[in-house]
């Protein structure tokens, strides 16, 4: 197995940032750079899927360190897919963001940060150890903060405010729980913590420091009751960086979340606390962000408070601790990717041609969009999970885990919070397109056509996930094995002697 | 030295956190640089705190005998401090910006932004 093409993840995100500073003033260069850096993600991506199918898991020792010494990187099923899926959001949603952003915004710097951003989501997603992951979130975040704040004004400032307040105390608490697992473990190797984890068991200063970096985890993958730097902030910035960190920023987070939580607390008592931990926040999680969503009237913040919601499924998923539960979480991951970041996009192209987000300003786009109108209503149904969307078998692979593993309440508030979301896309599809168009009749602009194109291709990504269900849970299915069992994780950076 | 360095740790943590819950934003940059350095001091802790015993092979002896102050906490936290230099950097500018912007920086006032359109000053 070529060990290098893991590298090209980071590599090339890397190189890109570097060259769209290089290239200076020639906005038209760093675009087709940054797409280009994407393209390469994606086919990194499944590259590796391909590999990791082929002949198993691979890790890399950065620098070519011995192993044990060597910072790791690992490619195992669940890294992989994780790729493809950043890599297919990067693709779309790149050109969605740099064809609607203002110059302005554009010449301060806006494709070296979003190459960082997937430089860092890639990394938070390859690495094999606990500090790297510190790390990689960092960066995540810090190019993150700048995209948020940039171009200014005073929303985005209140925004930015509170998402970097929030999110550097989750950072503080991360470290902190790396510092004490380094103090009592003396490793900080996701193999060599995840053996020890299931030879003897966590002691319990080792069990709450990991349970720090679960909360900080949290805190990225916008949980209950950490979630309020999400809807406070994701409607400021431009929408296609909206767009973008609805598909990448708290489902990176929910995969680090699987990775430890999968690692480092499946095995005895910590798994206990880990489960009720995970299950009651994530069903909290789900209720909160709906019924959020139902009082707001604007569709970004409506959408936010969705993602918030979704991600409550997710975090459920985590707490089976099973490696269906980890299938059904990465798929749903998936698919939550393409219709979120979709929806985002029709947010986006509904503003351009009828000139506002908030649903009681528009009205009519059915009529006069057909084709938005049904782009919408497909990552919408794909959302609620309508049967033969992606949504559907997401969430019936989800209850399905959950009732098999005897988490029957749990998945009872899925079931219903699915119908609270379905009232939430009512609400956008009867406003915004349905009803006749206000009297004061908007703007009537045009939208950029790298937007249709995203739109179209998060909807065709639904429809098409949804067909292709069972040979893309054959992928899942394995991922999730690579999630639920950490023998061959263990092998790959564990140090030779315990 | 091991002795008094959980107790700074603590007082950095403690004001830290007291200060980050105070509505100025003065006051929570002031908190976050606290936080941060108590978060830091804890890793460097991490190691076990030992004085004038680099990490060097001694002469002949093929492996690193008796005890030696461990390298890789102090890795961490350089990379930990100039991560949160950074953060605190570009904090301290949105802060400014922040009140530059919204003209006032008591938190409870930076509501504009989750406000209805029509209820925003």
């Amino acid at each position: 197995m070529t060990a290098w093409l893991m590298a090209v993840p980071l590599a090339v995100p890397a190189a890109a940032a570097a060259a769209c500073l290089l290239v200076g003033r020639s906005m038209r260069m760093q675009a087709a750079i940054t797409f280009a850096a994407a393209v390469c993600q994606l086919a990194a991506g499944v590259a590796l899927t391909a590999e990791a199918r082929a002949f198993g898991p691979a890790a890399l020792a950065v620098g070519g360190w011995p192993e044990g010494a060597a910072i790791a990187l690992v490619a195992d099923m669940a890294s992989a897919v994780m790729v493809v899926l950043v890599g297919t959001v990067a693709v779309l949603a790149v050109p969605f963001a740099a064809s609607t952003i203002d110059r302005r915004r554009e010449a301060f710097g806006f494709y070296p940060l979003v190459n960082v951003l997937l430089l860092g989501v890639a990394g938070m997603v390859l690495t094999g150890d606990l500090f790297n992951l510190y790390v990689w979130v960092e960066v995540t975040l810090i190019a993150s903060f700048v995209l948020m704040a940039l171009g200014g004004g005073r929303l985005q400032m209140e925004g930015a405010t509170k998402y970097v307040a929030l999110n550097v105390v989750a950072s503080a608490l991360f470290l902190t729980g790396v510092g004490v697992v380094y103090a009592t473990m003396g490793t900080v190797s996701l193999g060599d913590l995840a053996r020890a984890a299931h030879e003897s068991g966590l002691a319990w200063p080792t069990e709450s420091g990991t349970m720090l970096v679960l909360a900080a985890l949290l805190v990225k993958a916008a949980a209950f009751p950490f979630f309020a730097w999400l809807p406070a902030s994701y409607h400021t910035p431009p929408i296609g960086v909206t767009a973008l960190f609805a598909g990448l920023l708290t489902k990176a987070g929910v995969f680090a979340l699987l990775r430890v939580s999968g690692l480092l607390l499946s095995g005895g008592e910590s798994r206990d606390t880990a489960q009720a931990v995970l299950l009651t926040l994530g069903g909290v999680t789900m209720v909160a962000g709906v019924l959020g969503a139902a009082a707001h009237t604007d569709m970004r913040r409506i959408l936010s408070f969705h993602i918030v919601s979704q991600c409550g499924y997710m975090v459920m998923g985590a707490g089976f601790f099973s490696s269906a539960g980890y299938a059904a979480t990465l798929f749903f991951l998936g698919h939550n990717m393409a219709a979120k970041t979709g929806l985002f996009t029709a947010a986006g192209i509904a503003y351009r041609l009828a000139g506002a987000y908030d649903v009681r300003a528009l009205g009519g786009l059915m009529r006069r969009h057909p084709a938005l109108a049904a782009s919408f209503a497909v990552c919408a149904a794909s959302l609620a999970g309508f049967p033969p969307l992606a949504g559907f078998f997401g969430k019936l692979a989800l209850v399905q885990a959950g009732f098999t593993g005897g988490h029957f309440a749990v998945a009872g508030v899925a079931l219903f919070t699915s119908i609270l979301t379905l009232y939430s896309m009512t609400k956008i599809w009867h406003e915004a397109f349905w009803k006749p168009p206000p009297s004061v009749s908007t703007a009537q602009g045009r939208a950029p056509w790298p937007a249709w194109t995203a739109l179209f291709g998060f909807a065709a990504l639904s429809v098409t996930a949804g067909l292709a269900a069972g040979a893309l849970f054959e992928f899942a299915t394995l991922a999730g094995e690579a999630l639920a069992d950490p023998a061959a994780f263990i092998q790959l950076t564990g140090s030779a002697e315990p | 030295m091991e002795a008094v360095l959980p107790f700074v740790i603590g007082v950095l943590y403690a004001a830290g956190t007291f200060l980050m819950l105070r509505r100025a934003l003065a006051r929570i940059l002031i908190g976050l640089a606290l936080l941060t350095t108590g978060t830091n001091l804890l890793v460097f802790t991490a190691g076990g705190v030992i004085r004038g015993r680099p990490p060097l092979i001694e002469g002949d002896s093929e492996r690193l005998t008796g005890p030696y102050a461990d390298p890789l906490p102090q890795a961490f936290i350089l990379t930990a401090i100039v991560i949160g230099f950074g953060v605190l950097a570009f904090a301290i500018a949105l802060a400014y910006r922040t009140l530059r912007d919204a003209g006032t920086e008591d938190t409870d006032e930076l509501t504009n932004s989750e406000a209805l359109p029509e209820e925003r000053a």
